[in-house]
């Protein structure tokens, strides 16, 4: 046997399981839910019914749609509140100071206990009556002889959003983007600011223009990475937390496409919010790259 | 001004910045660890003191009594211990799975030549991009046809596979050397020898980073075992902490014991394995 054939069998010898698993999990349903995206069906009774267009004109035509984008918008609010968070504490801890690996260790743990505990454990904390947030509101009225009362958090629905909001942020500031910029930081030559010192520069001026456009494409990159992300998420908290409530103020995309699919077995429809989730991702992504393209510092 | 002076009030300024560092840094991790503590706090309570109120500020922070039996309860109320067997077995076999499977396909991809190697390579790398909500759908549909849904193999062999891991892996095998390689091959050595006794060796920490993330991820995931389950006794522990709070939703320091519990092993994990965690970062640049 050729050598060249030997390689070959071994090649897709090695990657026989990964395809087949790849093929049947991921590329034949992509395939699928882009065909039930043009169907209706209800998974019980009868086979799929073509429909074309119709799932998205209706889509389109959903208020709910609309108000669960939006949701999903504005939760990415903790986005930009949690790069600066990152960045203000990277830049804090690159000050070469001890005890670093104890301060990353605390930071990281939010991160890495995210799930269905830390949601229960924020609930509790945001519970009007004898959470702990609304608690020590009232204490620190009480400390300058005010009656101050916390709001209603999850249970109303100009809240819920800002805690969740509150919450995402508290997540991820120390996490992953904290430690990208922490390795941005210690990457920017110290030439430069040195350079910048002799120039006169103070540590504001140094940071407007060092800094900041040396780890520009760390900042790009946490950006788009995060977007991409916004929008497929907020299923997990709400879920546990809200039920997607008060009055459908933290139901996101991924909530709606949930509900369509497994509550109301409409098919079809869940599988066109998908596509149409999959569509902004792509879009965003291109768009992200020719703005950002311009102001990137490489 | 004089040099020593000059000096001086460098110094000066440089404690002044890390003393500002150092409280800034310290509210920060009472930020983080807070609700951690009040986590633990509230597991330990009577359960009518969660509702408590007094004037002095620290008070609701330090239980009373120390109320250890909350934990023997959680574990009681719901088939807790079962709950946590379903999540070992469940994450164990899906984190061996998504290593096996990619740690091979990346040995191909990475260091041997076949038609099509590149255009399949991009296929996956196009479907890193779609999200899981697009598959979700018609995966669901499969498991159901193959009457598999409510069994534990809906929850682990979906999440066997990940172009992520492949790619990541790929890109590590991509910088080894390969001189070593080149000898085995000399010697005789086959496509699976050299795999398993060069390539494997060499990739410890890459190998290290992706158990651990994977690891840690299938622990904590939430959507897919709540879709595709519906018998308690089969619930992992996300799913099943969910279901306890359907159930109890107001035995707050029930709730708490059985978060930690949940939390406990991540933690662990986390202590042990923290290199893997900056280096996985760095290594690939990836998010959660």
């Amino acid at each position: 046997m050729k050598a060249q054939t030997k390689e070959t069998i071994a090649a897709y010898g090695f990657l026989t399981p990964n395809l087949l698993g790849f093929l049947l999990f991921t590329s034949l349903p992509v395939m699928a839910s882009l065909v039930l995206s043009f169907c209706k069906w209800d998974a019980l009774s009868g086979p799929p019914v073509f429909v074309g267009v119709d799932n998205f004109i209706q889509l389109f035509q959903d208020e709910l749609f609309w108000k669960y984008s939006y949701n999903t918008v504005f939760m990415m609010l903790s986005i930009p509140l949690s790069m600066a968070g990152s960045l203000i504490l990277a830049l804090a801890l690159n000050q070469k100071l001890k005890g670093i690996v104890v301060f990353r260790t605390l930071y990281f743990l939010p991160t890495i206990c995210s799930g269905v505990a830390i949601y229960m454990l924020w609930k509790l904390i945001y519970n009007p009556d004898f959470g702990v947030l609304n608690m020590m509101i009232a204490k620190a009225g009480e400390m300058v002889g005010l009656t101050l009362k916390g709001p209603y958090w999850l249970h109303d629905e100009a809240w819920s959003k800002p805690a969740l909001i509150i919450m995402g942020v508290w997540q991820t500031v120390g996490g992953y983007n904290m430690v990208l910029y922490l390795a941005a930081l210690q990457g920017v030559p110290r030439d430069f600011y040195d350079a910048a010192e002799v120039d006169g520069a103070n540590s504001w001026h140094k940071f407007w223009a060092v800094t900041w456009p040396q780890i520009s494409p760390t900042t790009f990159f946490i950006a788009i990475m995060s977007v991409i992300g916004g929008f497929q998420a907020g299923f997990d908290p709400a879920y546990v937390m809200t039920g997607g409530g008060p009055n459908g103020s933290t139901t996101t995309l991924i909530y709606y496409l949930y509900n369509s699919a497994f509550s109301w077995n409409q098919m079809g429809y869940a599988a066109a919010i998908a596509w149409v989730l999959f569509v902004i991702v792509f879009m965003f992504t291109i768009l992200q790259w020719r703005f950002y393209g311009r102001t990137v510092h490489y | 001004m004089n040099a020593e002076q000059l000096k001086r009030r460098h110094r000066q300024r440089q404690f002044v910045k890390k003393t500002g560092a150092y409280i800034f840094l310290t509210i920060g991790a009472v930020t983080m660890v807070g609700p951690f503590l009040w986590m633990v706090s509230t597991s330990l309570k009577n359960p009518g003191d969660v509702f408590s109120y007094s004037k002095v500020w620290w008070s609701e922070w330090i239980p009373t009594k120390f109320v250890w039996q909350n934990y023997v309860q959680a574990w009681h109320v719901v088939p807790f211990a079962k709950f946590y067997l379903n999540s070992i077995f469940v994450s164990f076999a899906i984190t061996l799975g998504q290593v096996a499977t990619s740690a091979m396909a990346a040995y191909s991809f990475a260091r041997l030549r076949f038609p099509g190697r590149d255009r399949l390579f991009f296929a996956y790398l196009a479907t890193m991009m779609v999200p899981g909500a697009v598959t979700m759908i018609p995966v669901f549909i499969l498991l159901e046809k193959l009457g598999w849904v409510d069994t534990f193999k809906a929850m682990i062999l979906p999440s066997m596979f990940t172009a992520y891991g492949t790619f990541m892996l790929r890109q590590f095998f991509m910088t080894l050397p390969r001189d070593l390689e080149d000898a085995a091959k000399i010697d005789g050595c086959s496509y699976t020898g050299i795999f398993w006794r060069i390539i494997l060796p060499l990739s410890k920490p890459a190998l290290a980073t992706l158990t651990t993330f994977t690891f840690m991820g299938s622990w904590m995931s939430f959507m897919w075992p709540l879709i595709v389950m519906n018998t308690h006794e089969k619930f992992t522990l996300p799913i099943g902490l969910a279901y306890f709070q359907s159930l109890h939703g107001t035995d707050w320091t029930l709730l708490m014991a059985g978060s930690l519990m949940m939390i406990l092993p991540i933690l662990l994990v986390f202590m042990f394995n923290q290199r893997f965690f900056v280096e996985g970062i760095k290594l690939s640049g990836i998010k959660g």
